[in-house]
């Protein structure tokens, strides 16, 4: 475990730097932990944020899937917003933990 | 007289009937098992088909041989289940009422989930191993393929056994190298997962054998679309991989019924209590095996575990009792490793795959994540117990919860 500070508040994350606690989390932090992965927020990134924190709130699984299906983005959008391994990025910047799509 | 009604007799159904069946009073509760299809297929064999070990009828048997007597069971599809009012709708019209509904419909494969999938390639140069028309149409071609580019992808997460797209590779390994043309093909291992699998110490073992037997690992490749005239898979973030065979595990999701009934998830599966396995949303249903969306793999031994945990919740169901049996997401899969050696993986939602033995008595014990003759004798010997011990419902000499004994967190 580590802490780190974002948008002046200290909150506990995991070594990989996902949020222990995702209740800790706010769209400012969300703005923080984004510029350390070199990206900047526009209103559709943080909608996509919004969409996958209530999934995970309601103790939904994640699929990259289910977020081309949201209304919000679709699959290839998706990528474009969090290049690379979108879900993991999107959900590191949301405070969510890390998705373990692999059971 | 009281009402369960099974839907889906395959791995799941077929054992809650037998369970069911012989603890309740016949005189006091009817069972029905509702199926759309008169074939029972062992699925794990469905992987041997296209290297020539199993065939056929190593694999089909049918529904019938295994639902013990005092059950009723009707073999047609269903238009809908009305939870709210208890009922289910079949295709011919007729009403069923119940005071219990087990779902037990499984996965299937989606390959028109794909854009491109099941063009002018399908079954020409892209093979699925995930139904039996598939793993048959895939054993005709390798009779005569010479050879090329090797492609094994995974379309998307979650998919049944977790670990049989890379027991394919494995085995293609060894039945290229038996045939001779091993030099000639190149297999590549495409996959949605950072790594061979995502649980850290069985991914650090699976990726040294794929290292091992010169088996590409491509990672972090989520398929968009096939391009059949340029003979390629197509990633979202648009990498682009050819292939002269494609073999590959489409989209699972549950089946229509639960999407018709507005019962599942964007997957169609059934958001289900992980610990108690009822349904989240209607109290007198309950879900297992792999229509289901606890977060365990969706695997047999998944089912068979899952299913003695359900049968005490229903007990206490039924009695009014709290169920108070809570499962743990205990999965056990042998891993084919090719040249008759195989692993075994032991885990639950808290536990990764460890190293260490697993004792079975009589039989055992098998050597976790370690790649031994026993372990392949253990896979093997399980379409036996498939067929004799597992879908009748009887007891084996293994808990249902999973067991430290044996494991190890520091090797
Ligand atoms: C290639 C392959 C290899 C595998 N290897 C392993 C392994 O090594 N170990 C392991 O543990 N597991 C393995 N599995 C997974 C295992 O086979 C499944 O997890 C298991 O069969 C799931 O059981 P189930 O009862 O949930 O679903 P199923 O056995 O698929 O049964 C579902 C049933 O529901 C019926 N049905 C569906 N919809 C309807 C409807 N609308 N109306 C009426 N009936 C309906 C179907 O006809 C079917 O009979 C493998 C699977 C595959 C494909």
């Amino acid at each position: 475990m580590a802490s780190k500070t974002y948008a002046g508040k200290t909150v506990e994350v995991t070594d990989e730097g996902y949020f222990v606690n995702s209740s800790d989390w706010t769209v400012e932090m969300a703005h923080e932990i984004a510029k350390e992965e070199g990206l900047s927020l526009t209103d559709k990134h943080v909608a996509v944020l919004n969409f996958i924190r209530d999934k995970h709130a309601k103790g939904e699984v994640l699929t990259i899937r289910a977020i081309g299906k949201s209304g919000i983005v679709d699959i290839k959008g998706f990528y474009e917003l969090f290049p690379g391994s979108p879900l993991k990025l999107a959900s590191k910047i949301a405070g969510i933990p890390k998705p373990s799509s692999c059971v | 007289m009281k009402k369960i009604i099974i839907l889906g007799g395959g791995t799941a159904g077929t054992i809650m009937a037998n369970k069911l069946r012989k603890a309740l009073e016949r005189n006091e509760w009817k069972i029905t098992v509702i199926d759309k299809h008169r074939t029972h297929y062992y699925q794990p064999g469905f992987l041997f088909i296209p290297f020539g070990i199993y065939n056929r009828q190593d694999v089909v048997k049918p529904k019938m041989d295994f639902i013990p007597a005092g059950v009723e069971v009707l073999f047609t599809d269903v238009d809908c289940i009305h939870a709210d009012n208890s009922e289910l709708v079949l295709t011919d019209g007729t009403i069923m009422k119940y005071d219990i509904l087990i779902i037990a419909t499984g996965a299937q494969t989606r390959p028109d989930q794909i854009p491109g999938l099941t063009e002018k390639l399908w079954y020409k140069k892209i093979y699925d191993f995930y139904t039996i028309e598939g793993a048959l149409a895939l054993r005709e071609f390798l009779k005569k393929w010479e050879g090329g580019n090797l492609i094994i992808n995974i379309a998307d997460m979650p998919y049944k056994c977790p670990v049989a797209p890379l027991e394919f590779a494995f085995l293609a390994d060894e039945y290229f190298t038996k045939i001779g043309i091993r030099k000639k093909v190149n297999i590549k291992y495409v996959t949605p997962l950072s790594g061979a699998f995502t649980k850290p110490r069985a991914t650090r073992m699976l990726s040294d054998l794929l290292v091992e037997k010169n088996i590409e690992i491509i990672p972090d490749f989520y398929l968009e679309r096939v391009d059949n005239d340029k003979q390629t898979i197509v990633s979202y973030d648009g990498r682009e991989i050819p292939f002269d065979l494609l073999t590959i595990v489409p989209v699972n999701m549950g089946d229509e019924v639960i999407a018709r009934s507005g019962m599942g998830d964007d997957l169609n599966y059934v958001p289900t209590d992980k610990h108690t396995l009822q349904s989240k949303n209607f109290e007198n249903v309950f879900v297992i095996g792999d229509a289901s969306d606890i977060p365990t793999s969706k695997a047999g031994s998944v089912a068979h575990f899952s299913a003695e945990i359900l049968f005490e919740n229903l007990m206490s169901y039924i009695e009014g009792r709290p169920m108070l049996a809570k499962f743990d997401g205990h999965a056990n899969c042998y891993i084919e490793t090719g040249f008759g050696k195989g692993s075994l993986i032991d885990f639950n939602y808290d536990t990764e795959p460890l190293p260490g033995t697993f004792p079975l008595p009589g039989i055992g014990p098998f050597g976790l994540l370690k790649n031994t003759k026993t372990n392949h004798y253990g896979k093997i010997m399980f379409r036996w117990i498939y067929w004799h011990i597992l879908l009748k419902g009887k007891e084996m000499p293994i808990e249902p919860l999973m067991t430290m004994a044996g494991k190890c967190k520091k090797c």
